[in-house]
């Protein structure tokens, strides 16, 4: 038996995410929405490496990889998404985005 | 023990850079915070037997992602320090924090019925576990192969859409 249980990584996976959730909602500046949602899939990849080595497959490794690279190609999409919106706008701040506002 | 002592170090120091991220008024502070977050979680992967994911983690998260989110800070030359919308009870803050205190609750409710299976050892996953060479297996030999090369349809896309996004004029 492991020294370190499933339940910890599983607790310190559900904070990490929950510090995520927390700054998606109440933080203003799109640059930290955006590494708070990095924060959230950071949690996400913790939850599959502890749930791998509970079974002791391999497969949630992969999954890791995989949610990283999906979150390598939100970051290009998303950051290019903020110049541009910088460009029009002159500000990431999510308040001054409301040019859908009737 | 010294694994356990490990672990719960980095944890703590991973929650710690994790909250610095929530709260600074600095995106540059933020963004450093995070790279640091994500070292103390590399080094939590090594310590559950993911070698090939710890290393990973440090080259695409901390490296790549890590520097694209600073290029992009400078690139955007923020003067002004961002407000924290901490001790103002605005209904957004109250509103957030409440269904983040929700999805806690659902989140323990799903802990709690998981329970502590226990992780196996060392010796029992074998010395295989989490190099690169199980981990490509499990890829290229088993049902990830398809995913696998979706993935690299998303990396393409992305790379293309983040292309058209940033030019001027096409």
């Amino acid at each position: 038996m492991e020294a370190v249980g499933l339940f910890p990584v599983l607790v310190v996976s559900g904070i990490l995410f929950l510090l995520g959730v927390v700054g998606v909602l109440t933080r203003r500046n799109l640059l930290i929405v955006f590494m708070s949602v990095e924060l959230m899939l950071n949690a996400v990849n913790l939850a599959f490496v502890g749930f791998s080595r509970s079974t002791g497959a391999v497969d949630g490794h992969v999954f890791a990889i995989l949610v990283m690279a999906v979150a390598a190609a939100e970051a290009a999409v998303g950051l290019a998404l903020v110049i541009l919106l910088y460009r029009n706008r002159l500000s990431v701040h999510m308040d001054d985005l409301d040019l859908l506002k009737g | 023990m010294f694994e356990a002592a490990l672990f719960y170090t980095f944890s703590a120091l991973a929650i710690t850079a994790g909250v610095l991220v929530v709260t600074l008024r600095n995106p540059i502070s933020s963004a450093i915070a995070l790279v640091s977050s994500f070292f103390c979680l590399s080094a939590i992967y090594a310590i559950l037997g993911a070698h090939f994911v710890a290393v990973i983690q440090v080259l695409v998260y901390a490296g790549a992602i890590m520097v694209l989110f600073l290029f992009v800070i400078m690139l955007l030359n923020l003067r002004e320090e961002v407000a924290v919308p901490w001790g103002d009870f605005s209904p957004r803050v109250v509103v957030g924090f409440m269904t983040a205190a929700l999805l806690g609750g659902g989140i323990i409710l799903a802990v709690s019925v998981v329970g502590d299976t226990g992780l196996i050892s060392a010796a029992e996953a074998g010395a295989d576990y989490g190099t690169i060479r199980s981990v490509g297996m499990a890829i290229f030999s088993g049902q990830f192969l398809l995913p696998f090369e979706a993935v690299s349809a998303l990396l393409t896309v992305g790379v293309v859409g983040a292309v058209v996004l940033g030019k001027r004029n096409l």
